[in-house]
């Protein structure tokens, strides 16, 4: 597949080796942050006045979503605040490496290292959300919680092991940023090899060791990549790129997909659909069981969502699996094929994450040019802004849009179906004749949940 | 500068502007004085008005800074003219008020905002500047010794509602003794049949004529303007329960039984279109219900709310439930 060294433009070189864009990027986003945990606790609890709920929620979301993680996959990580304070005493400095670590550098346990707590707070904050979306001292304290969690665990365990381990958003972007057309890759893995140092890894005079603990000779998937761009000052043989590359391009190789990064894809996809059918749809009754949270009728609410999310999804995609696997022949380990084609829901669970999205993005955005103006509610006009009308932008586009977006993620699905199946079996003619067969299973499974998803968001 | 320390000096920057912000709102407004009350609405099951009680020097200007913590309420002041002012979530609304003479003034939610909205009251204590005015006058039915509570059929009732327009069109001169406010406002429509009965130049009618004559009597003891007011306070305040047309069918009263502050197994809300009823009550001890209230029915009390004018207004409104004042 084809590639574009962005580093080949010195201008961009030398902007991403220099960690002050980077650090002011996070220095803005750390005030907002504050500003929207003191939103949260000390401004007005009504949501649409507060910069808490709207610059969480609906800017920073619909920035996230329908822009950073498409386009710039972990981007967000890069600059995410949770882990600067933390970051800063880890090292003992912000910019300069540490003459001296602090803390106690404990190793992440070995047998944590996967996506399974990450999964399971994912799925807390979804049980949650309705109360989290609207509240917006929930969001504060949810925000504050998140930053001092993640500075704990910096003083207990080594470099950025909240991030890679445990952020339910770092999960959610690391999932859909395989989608993103740039990549951080090694330009001659072999010259890796041979570098007995690895400074890219341990640290050296230019900069830190791998935060998110990747050598990067060994990526093969931007989920790993946090994107912090340390490698590009360490490695001593300049051999780090930042790729423009196809869309997707990480999806189709079946390789190594483990089960928890499995349920991550069903954990993501019924979210979507979920959050659209409680959110958007018209079960009153639903929606008031999610808002009253610690009831017995939201412990209803909460076991069917992790039912449906962490049973009935992927037990219905087993079966398509499976289903497909009789039709084709069985060859392989069916975990791993499972595990495999889950990928296929990459680009599904997105285009459903985005059309969800803009139901509500576009609809509520003019929210925020009064909390700009008077982020707590308290009576502030700082930009003239104050008081505006609701205005809901692209309305009538926006069904359009959603409906190109989810057959869009369908076909990309189906083709990526396709190609995994041709990794599997392998694309001689009856390779190919194969994996068509083994692949038709998971494409009537994209095509059913994509009606549902137009059906909950259109009708 | 070392860039290291820039660069901690940005991160702790970024840290500390907007905490300030955030302790700012933490403060009292700059430049305000001691007169401006920051007031928080809140349906009443959240606690309603935040204070719901203030003290204030009579005299004085005082300026209340309005924001509501939910949903749309208004603010009013009882027994006043002042305009109710609309309270929105998470804006700011002020009015200043001057509460020449003590006295203790309710203020109070002018939109339904939700089951509780009538029990979201507060009170405005204004003291000194001034001897204390004496309280109110005896309300009607304390003088005439009525029990709000007791059940008031009326003994006889007409086959249809009474028309005034029916009773006009006989071109009867009614007796002098029964026409009137006074009159009126003492007296059961069934008590005004039996005094036109007892009339011995009204033997020749029928019973349902005889009404319309009680419904003569009764819409010439109003105005149009008052009927007009009536209307318009019912339709605010007493629609949501008693239903547009008395029949004790609003939204409130059949979705919600027990929620407007009552007992459960309180009754509901009165059916003020009923003629075995409503005949037998007099605008008096209407007048005192709306004053008083349900006490545990859920029906407010209106005392500290309307005022005398605004109480009649809305007893002369009532009847045209059950009597017909125009075609």
């Amino acid at each position: 597949m084809t590639r574009f060294d962005l580093l080949r433009s010195p201008f961009l070189a030398r902007l991403l080796r220099s960690r002050w864009p980077r650090l002011i990027l996070s220095v803005a986003a750390l005030a907002g942050f504050v500003l929207a945990i003191a939103a949260g606790l000390a401004g007005t609890p009504v949501g649409s006045r507060n910069f808490g709920i709207i610059a969480v929620w609906i800017a920073w979301w619909a920035a996230l979503i329908l822009v950073a993680v498409p386009i710039a996959g972990r981007g967000w990580c890069s600059i995410c605040p949770l882990p600067l304070p933390g970051e800063w005493f880890q090292r003992g400095g912000i910019l300069a490496p540490a003459a001296r670590r602090r803390g106690l550098g404990l190793r992440w346990p070995r047998r944590l290292r996967n996506l399974w707590i990450q999964n399971a707070g994912f799925a807390l904050l979804a049980i949650s959300s309705t109360v989290i979306l609207t509240r917006p001292a929930v969001t504060g304290a949810l925000l504050l919680g998140l930053i001092g969690a993640a500075t704990v665990v910096s003083l207990v365990f080594e470099r950025r092991a909240f991030c890679k381990y445990l952020c339910p958003i770092g999960g959610f972007v690391g999932l859909y940023s395989q989608v993103a057309p740039v990549e951080l890759r090694v330009r001659d893995a072999a010259l890796c090899a041979a570098h007995r140092e690895k400074t890219c890894y341990v640290g050296g005079p230019g900069g830190e060791g791998c935060p998110w603990q990747v050598f990067p000779a060994g990526l093969t998937r931007n989920s790993s990549c946090g994107l912090c761009f340390e490698c590009l000052r360490t490695c001593p043989y300049d051999n780090i790129a930042v790729n423009l590359r196809p869309f997707g391009a990480d999806l189709p190789r079946p390789a190594g997909r483990r089960l928890d990064e499995a349920f991550k894809s069903f954990l993501m996809l019924g979210s979507a659909l979920a959050y659209s059918a409680v959110l958007l749809g018209p079960w009153g009754e639903i929606k008031l069981a999610a808002f009253r949270v610690g009831t017995p009728e939201w412990a209803a609410f909460a076991g069917g969502f992790l039912a449906a999310t962490f049973l009935a999804l992927p037990g219905a995609f087993a079966l398509h699996v499976a289903a497909g696997r009789l039709l084709a022949g069985p060859r392989g380990n069916f975990r791993e094929t499972l595990a495999s084609y889950s990928q296929a829901l990459v680009p599904l669970g997105l285009a459903a994450w985005v059309a969800f999205s803009l139901s509500f993005v576009f609809s509520n955005l003019s929210y925020l040019w009064p909390v700009l103006s008077d982020p707590f509610g308290a009576g502030w006009d700082l930009f003239g802004t104050a008081v505006g009308a609701w205005t809901p932008y692209l309305g009538a586009a926006v069904p359009t849009l959603q409906a190109g977006i989810l057959i869009g993620g369908l076909a990309w699905a189906a083709g990526l179906a396709s190609r995994i199946g041709h990794r599997l079996l392998g694309d001689d003619k009856r390779g190919s004749r194969r994996a068509l067969l083994q692949a038709s299973p998971v494409v009537g499974f994209a095509f059913v949940v994509t009606v549902v998803q137009l059906w909950l968001l259109i009708g | 500068m070392r860039p290291e320390h820039l660069a901690r000096l940005l991160v702790i920057l970024g840290v500390l502007l907007p905490l300030a912000g955030a302790a700012i709102i933490l403060l009292p407004p700059l430049g305000r004085n001691g007169e401006v009350i920051e007031v928080h609405a809140r349906v009443a099951e959240d606690g309603g008005w935040l204070p719901s009680e203030l003290v204030v020097p009579a005299g004085t200007p005082l300026t209340l800074r309005l924001t509501s913590d939910d949903v749309v309420h208004g603010f009013a002041i009882g027994r006043s003219e002042t305009q109710a002012v609309d309270v929105l979530p998470g804006q700011y609304s002020e009015l200043t008020l001057t509460f020449d003479r003590p006295g203790r003034y309710t203020y109070y939610c002018t939109r339904w905002c939700g089951p509780g909205h009538w029990r979201m009251r507060g009170t405005i204590e204004a003291q000194g500047g001034g001897a204390t005015p004496s309280s109110a006058a005896e309300p009607p039915y304390v003088r005439l010794g009525l029990d709000l509570d007791a059940p008031h059929p009326a003994p006889g009732v007409p086959e249809r509602r009474p028309s005034a327009i029916g009773g006009e069109a006989l071109g009867i001169d009614l007796p002098a003794g029964l026409r009137g406010r006074a009159y009126y406002e003492t007296h059961s429509p069934y008590q005004a049949f039996q005094s036109l009965r007892e009339q011995g130049s009204f033997s020749r009618l029928g019973d349902e004529r005889v009404w319309d004559l009680v419904a003569l009597l009764w819409r010439q003891a109003t105005t149009a303007r008052a009927l007009e007011a009536g209307r318009a306070l019912y339709a605010q305040n007493c629609a949501a329960c008693h239903g547009e047309g008395g029949g004790a069918d609003g939204v409130m009263a059949t979705s919600l039984p027990g929620s407007l502050g009552g007992a459960d197994d309180a009754p509901g809300p009165a059916d003020l279109a009923s003629l075995e009823s409503m005949m037998g009550a007099r605008p008096a001890l209407l007048h005192g219900k709306i004053l008083r209230g349900g006490m545990g029915t859920g029906m407010p009390y209106f005392g500290p709310i309307f005022t005398d004018g605004q109480l009649w207004s809305l007893v002369d409104y009532l009847w045209t439930f059950t009597m017909e004042y125009e075609e």
